[in-house]
Parts: structure tokens; C-alpha cells; sequence
């Protein structure tokens, strides 16, 4: 089997290197509904969906009619699959749930002891003209808080359609080059203020000499784990910490009411971008899926390896985001093999791209002979969430600490994670892309205002008392 | 000064909460989902304690009144989470791995903790941020021990919610009434004990709380299918091994 496949592979790649996209583009035909999901502002499904949604139907009936051949590949027997999945789906909520905790927690410290981000120095961001300040009535307040929300939900639509725009005529250079300009300016620029602040609150003195070496060394790092390769946790650390960085941004530069206001507009956009028929995330996801591509990864944390040239596309595409290490595959030690000779050959990089799609393509199709690949925890393993997401989260957790009021962060927290959990769950019944941030952020903005308002005047006078529930 | 009692009042308080979860449930990702969705459970019971503790205006001074029905209240969202694992349990297959008897005590135990080691927050983490900060408490006559029977307390508290966990849910699955009216009682009971704080009687409370949960975790124990014959073998075995 495996030595057919190689064949077939080798067979299948060098048809591909010379006729690349068309090759890939025969082959989408033939799996209209594979739901291959990730959009840069929302979460993202994690694709046993797609096997499953062929496979449901069919479901139990199938597995037991396995052929034995196949039941050796696969990790597990048919009864065990449903409770499998359970608990690798558990497993993939806590892959989002230790990094959405892990940026919350690095932005909570730094509200809490940094007191830069929260001091109100008159510098608001470009995209909202109102600064609710002066002595204006709270009314006015609420009204220049919605209005700055509207502007900056226009922005980011207007924006997001661009991406879209470029993305649907393949200016791919064009994006690469934004996105690759935005990294380098959060890491450089805002990683120096953020080192900069660090320091001065913990009165350490450091020569510029010093400071520009580490700070270049931390920049050029991220640069290339994020846009190039790198290793899978210093990629994901980097993420987190560019999200992070601009999570605390949002919460130094924006006007206190406007935040509340960005948060609850930019759920419902994010509802709307990913559900509507016609909304740009939806567009760009669907796009991504037909072109058998990965979207962005400087815009997406994956709980599993993404290189961003070439190898990137061989992990989405070949098995819907498998791992490269996987065991459980029949041929992953021949995609190595060839990747290893296609890039010691030194070929351009589209040329292993291609050769790559084509290897995904090889894959889809052997799918519906043999069976729904024995990927279970692979595909589960490989759940993805958008920056965006990791962002507004951490906005809010920050936002509700710089209030001072620690049992109102841990509510937001609770919640927050609880929304996370929730999404996934419906990601586990509908299968396709969902949008994190709606029930995320309002049980975030709920109980934020509940535990200031009521709560929290209850547990003070428990507190003060002594007294304990 | 400020540093080390805020270490000290933090280990104190939350060490056995910390360990029970990174020895217990940590590993697991299902007991993590389970612990964080309790907690959400608690949040939400407290959010209803608040909202009747604000809306009944007239007896806000009365605290015993609001604490009372907050107990009451934790306990119905108890019963709710209860409801809520034994649905998921038939839906879902099994929650926690399927062979071992102990399942259901783990998901009642670790829902237990969640509720635990939230209350302890919500109790405690207010009072830890002030220590740090530039104050000193128990300069001008008031108790020095303030800090140190919070620390305590919380502690008891987080422990006290992981025992009721396992009876409340063992209760509710063999219909024990007694230990369910056990449960509250002795919620109740601490709850109220702890008022006696605010006059700096520190004792009563204190030992009162600390003698309640010796004995919910004995009869947590004995729930979970322990007995003193079990941990005489334990023992035995033990000494067995050294040899």
C-alpha cells in the first residue's frame, strides 16, 4: 500500500509541478462541501467537521464495515469512535483554552502592574475622532462611544474587504506585504514600549546598546516564526504575544466608554462577517477552502504546525491540517521524503506549493475509497482561532481589570472561557465556520457590568464583614 | 513585610485547592471543562444572590438574610449543575473515562472544586491585591489576625465545597435525603458562623468551620466508597512494599 502510494504520489507530483493550479483546481470539484475553515476575525472550526459531515449519514454503519486493512491504520475501534472524539474534542477546547488564558493572563499582569497602559494621556487612535472628554454629560458620553464604535467597525469592514478583494485576485504579495509591515511594527515599535514601560516599573537601568540588541533579536525572532518557519511553541508564544501587545494598544488608546462600545459592535460584525451569506469573512474562508490554501498564518493561532511557505499548504491541504509527525498516517514518511527531495532540488517555492497541493489533492481523493482517514485527534488537534479573537478577549479581560476590581476580572475570565466552550460545542453540531467572539464577548460584557453593578457591592459588605458563602 | 504575608495568606489559602487540581484534574481536559463550567455555575448563583440581595432593599443591612439565601441559592445551581452533568453524561456518552467506578464521584468531585477554588477567589483575591498594596492592616487596634483567619477560612471553604460536591451528587443519584438536608444544613451552619467575624471572634467560627469539614470529608469519604478498612489496607499494602 504504502509503496502504490508513493508511486502514485511521485506520479501525481510531477503532474502537478508542471500543471500546478489546475490540477488543484480540478480537484476541488470534487469535494464541494469540504468546510475547511479559518477567517482572520473569527474561530475556527476544526475539521473533523468535514470528514464527519460526508460521513455522518453513512456514520456508524460504515465504521463497522471497515476492511480490515483499514482497521490497522486506524487508532481505534468504531465503538470507541463517539467517546473518542469526545475527548479529543475535549482535548482541542483546551488547546484554545490554555492560549486564550495564557494572553488574557499576560495582559491582565500588565494592566495590573504597568500602569502605562492604563494612564489616560490624551492620545486616542486615529479611527475615533470622540474622546468623551471634558465634562459632557454621561448621554453624550454613550453617544461619542457609539459613534467612535461605528467608525471603527467601518474601518475594519473596509479593510476587510480590501484583504478580501486582494485575496480573491491573488495580489498576494500585496497582503503578505501588509501583513508582514503590521508584524514588524507591533513587535518593533510596540515590544520597545512595551520593554520600555516593563522597565521603567521595575526601575531597571538599560543602555540603549543593550536595549536595541534585545529588542532586534526579539523582532527578527518573531518575524521569522510567524511569516517564515519555526518551532511550533515560539510561533504560538509569538502569537499570543502580538496579540497581546495589541490587545493593550486597544485598552491604552481607546476612550474608556468607546471600548465597552467596540466590543459589543465588533461581536456583532464578527456575527454578521461570518454568517451572513455575503459577509467578507464567510468570502474569504469559502475562498480559502476552494483554493485548498491556509489562510494567513500571521492572522491565525493553530493548535498545530503551520510553516507559511510551502509546508503550510501541505499541512491544510493534505489532511485538512494533520500533523506532520502524524503516526496514524499511511504516507506521511513519503510526503517527507518528497519534501525533502523537492526542496533540496531547490526549486522556487511555487513549484513545492504546488507539488504540495498536489499531494492534498492525491489524499482528498483516496478518502472516499478507503475511508474517512483514521485522523480523528489529528483533525481534532488542529483547531484554529483568529488573532482578532485572542485580541477582543484579552481587551475585555484588561479593560475589566483596569477597574481595579479583581473579582470582576475572574468573572469576565469564567465567562469568556465559557463562551470559548460554547462556540465550540456548536462548532461540534453545525461544522462550519462560527464566529468565537458573539457569545464569548457577551457573556464577557454581562457579567462585567453585573459584578461591577451588583456583585460587587454585595461581596464588599460580605468582605468587610468577614463573612463567607 | 507586605510581600510575605501576601505569599503566606495566598499559599494558605489556595495550596490545597492548587494541588487537588494539578495532581487531579489538570491532566485531564474533560475535568478542566467540567471545573470551569461549575465555576461559571457559581458565578451564576452568585450574580442571583446579588441581584435578591439588592432588590430586597430593606433588609441589605441584614447580612445573615443575604447570606442565607446566597447558600440557599448555591445550592439550587448545584442541583442544576447536577441535572446538567447526568444529561451530558447520557448524551455524550461518558464524560470521564468509562472504566473506572469511580467516574461519577470524579465528575461530582471536580465540579466540587470548581465551585471551591471560585468562592475562594471571589472571597479572597480582593483582600490578597489589597495586602500587597502600600497599607498595613492592624496598625490602630485592629485585630493583627485578620488576614491570616481569611486565609484560613478560605481554604476550609474550598475544601468544604469539593466534600458537599461528592455528597451533594452521590445524594441526588441514590435519593439520600439525609445527606442532601446534610449539605445544606452545614452549609448553612459555617456560612452563618462566619458572621461572628465581624465582631474579631475568631475561635468559634474558625474551629466551628474546620470540625464541619473533618467531617464532610468523612462522609465525602464514605460516599465515595472509602471505608476505615480501605485505608487500613492501604496502609498495610504500603508496609507490604517497603519490604
Amino acid at each position: 500500500m504504502n509503496g502504490e502510494d508513493a508511486d502514485e504520489t511521485t506520479r501525481l507530483m510531477a503532474d502537478a509541478v508542471t500543471e500546478g493550479v489546475e490540477d488543484d483546481r480540478t480537484s476541488r470539484d470534487r469535494r464541494p462541501h469540504r468546510e475547511n475553515i479559518e477567517s482572520n476575525e473569527n474561530a475556527d472550526a476544526d475539521d473533523r467537521r468535514e470528514e464527519f459531515d460526508q460521513d455522518e449519514g453513512r456514520g456508524r454503519q460504515r465504521n463497522q464495515g471497515r476492511e480490515p486493512r483499514v482497521r490497522d491504520v486506524s487508532p481505534h475501534d468504531s465503538e470507541m469512535d463517539e467517546e473518542e472524539m469526545l475527548k479529543y474534542g475535549a482535548k482541542s477546547v483546551m488547546m484554545l483554552i490554555v492560549p486564550v488564558s495564557t494572553c488574557m493572563l499576560v495582559v491582565v499582569a500588565t494592566i495590573a502592574s504597568v500602569t502605562y497602559y492604563t494612564r489616560k494621556e490624551g492620545t486616542y487612535l486615529v479611527y475615533t475622532p470622540f474622546h468623551e472628554e471634558g465634562d459632557i454629560s454621561q448621554a453624550r458620553k454613550a453617544g461619542e462611544a457609539i459613534a467612535n464604535a461605528f467608525i471603527v467597525i467601518g474601518v475594519v469592514l473596509v479593510l476587510t474587504i480590501v484583504l478580501v478583494l486582494l485575496y480573491k485576485f491573488r495580489c498576494y504579495c500585496v497582503i503578505s506585504g501588509w501583513l508582514v509591515l503590521s508584524s514588524l511594527m507591533l513587535l518593533f515599535f510596540f515590544g520597545y514600549i512595551y520593554f520600555q514601560e516593563v522597565l521603567k516599573v521595575y526601575n531597571v537601568a538599560m543602555d540603549y546598546f543593550t536595549l536595541s540588541l534585545i529588542i532586534w533579536n526579539f523582532g527578527v525572532v518573531g518575524m521569522i516564526c510567524i511569516h517564515w518557519k519555526g518551532p511550533l511553541r515560539l510561533q504560538q508564544a509569538y502569537l499570543i504575544l502580538v496579540s497581546a501587545l495589541m490587545a493593550l494598544v486597544f485598552i491604552k488608546f481607546l476612550p474608556d466608554w468607546t471600548t465597552w462600545a467596540i466590543l459589543a459592535a465588533i461581536s456583532l460584525y464578527d456575527l454578521c462577517a461570518v454568517l451572513c451569506p455575503k459577509g467578507p469573512l464567510k468570502i474569504l474562508v469559502q475562498t480559502a477552502q476552494e483554493r485548498d490554501e491556509p489562510l494567513f498564518p500571521s492572522l491565525i493561532y493553530s493548535s498545530t504546525m503551520m510553516w507559511s511557505i510551502g509546508m503550510a499548504d501541505r499541512d491544510n491541504s493534505a489532511d485538512s491540517r494533520a500533523r506532520p509527525a502524524s503516526a496514524a498516517r499511511v504516507n506521511s514518511e513519503d510526503e517527507e521524503e518528497l519534501l525533502e527531495s523537492v526542496e533540496g532540488n531547490g526549486p522556487t517555492n511555487e513549484a513545492a506549493e504546488n507539488a504540495i497541493r498536489a499531494l492534498g489533492t492525491h489524499d482528498e481523493e483516496r478518502d472516499p475509497q478507503n475511508e474517512p482517514e483514521p485522523d480523528d485527534e489529528e483533525e481534532e488537534k488542529g483547531v484554529k482561532l483568529g488573532l482578532g479573537d485572542f485580541i477582543f478577549y484579552s481587551v475585555l479581560v484588561g479593560k475589566a481589570s483596569s477597574y481595579k476590581d479583581w473579582n470582576t476580572t475572574i468573572a469576565c475570565f469564567v465567562a469568556i472561557l465559557i463562551g470559548l466552550c460554547l462556540t465550540l460545542l456548536l462548532l461540534a453540531i453545525y461544522r462550519k465556520a462560527l464566529p468565537a467572539l458573539p457569545i464569548s464577548i457577551t457573556f464577557g460584557l454581562i457579567f462585567n457590568f453585573a459584578t461591577t453593578e451588583l456583585v460587587k457591592p454585595f461581596m464588599d459588605s460580605l468582605s468587610s464583614q468577614q463573612a463567607f458563602i | 513585610m507586605t510581600l510575605m504575608v501576601f505569599f503566606g495568606c495566598a499559599f494558605i489559602a489556595f495550596g490545597p485547592a492548587f494541588a487537588l487540581f494539578s495532581l487531579t484534574v489538570a491532566k485531564d481536559a474533560q475535568q478542566v471543562i467540567v471545573l470551569i463550567a461549575s465555576a461559571f455555575f457559581w458565578l451564576l448563583s452568585l450574580l442571583l444572590s446579588s441581584i435578591w440581595w439588592t432588590v430586597v432593599s430593606p433588609l441589605k443591612k441584614h447580612l445573615a438574610f443575604g447570606i442565607a439565601f446566597s447558600v440557599i441559592f448555591q445550592e439550587l445551581f448545584r442541583l442544576a449543575f447536577y441535572k446538567l452533568m447526568r444529561k451530558a453524561d447520557e448524551g455524550l456518552l461518558s464524560m470521564i473515562n468509562n472504566q473506572s467506578p469511580l467516574r461519577k464521584h470524579r465528575i461530582a468531585y471536580v465540579s466540587g472544586l470548581g465551585y471551591g477554588i471560585i468562592s475562594g477567589l471571589f472571597a479572597m483575591v480582593n483582600v490578597l491585591a489589597d495586602i500587597t498594596g502600600p497599607g498595613s492592616l492592624g496598625l490602630q487596634g485592629d485585630p493583627q489576625n485578620f488576614l491570616i483567619v481569611s486565609a484560613f477560612l478560605t481554604s476550609c471553604f474550598v475544601l468544604l465545597n469539593t466534600f458537599w460536591g461528592v455528597i451533594w451528587f452521590n445524594a441526588w443519584d441514590d435519593k439520600k435525603w439525609f445527606n442532601i438536608f446534610l449539605v445544606v444544613a452545614s452549609h448553612l451552619f459555617v456560612s452563618l458562623m462566619t458572621l461572628m467575624n465581624a465582631k474579631h471572634q475568631y475561635v468559634a467560627p474558625v474551629v466551628c468551620a474546620y470540625i464541619i469539614m473533618v467531617i464532610m470529608g468523612a462522609v465525602a469519604f464514605k460516599t465515595a466508597g472509602g471505608s476505615l478498612f480501605n485505608i487500613y489496607r492501604l496502609t498495610s499494602q504500603h508496609t507490604h512494599r517497603d519490604y
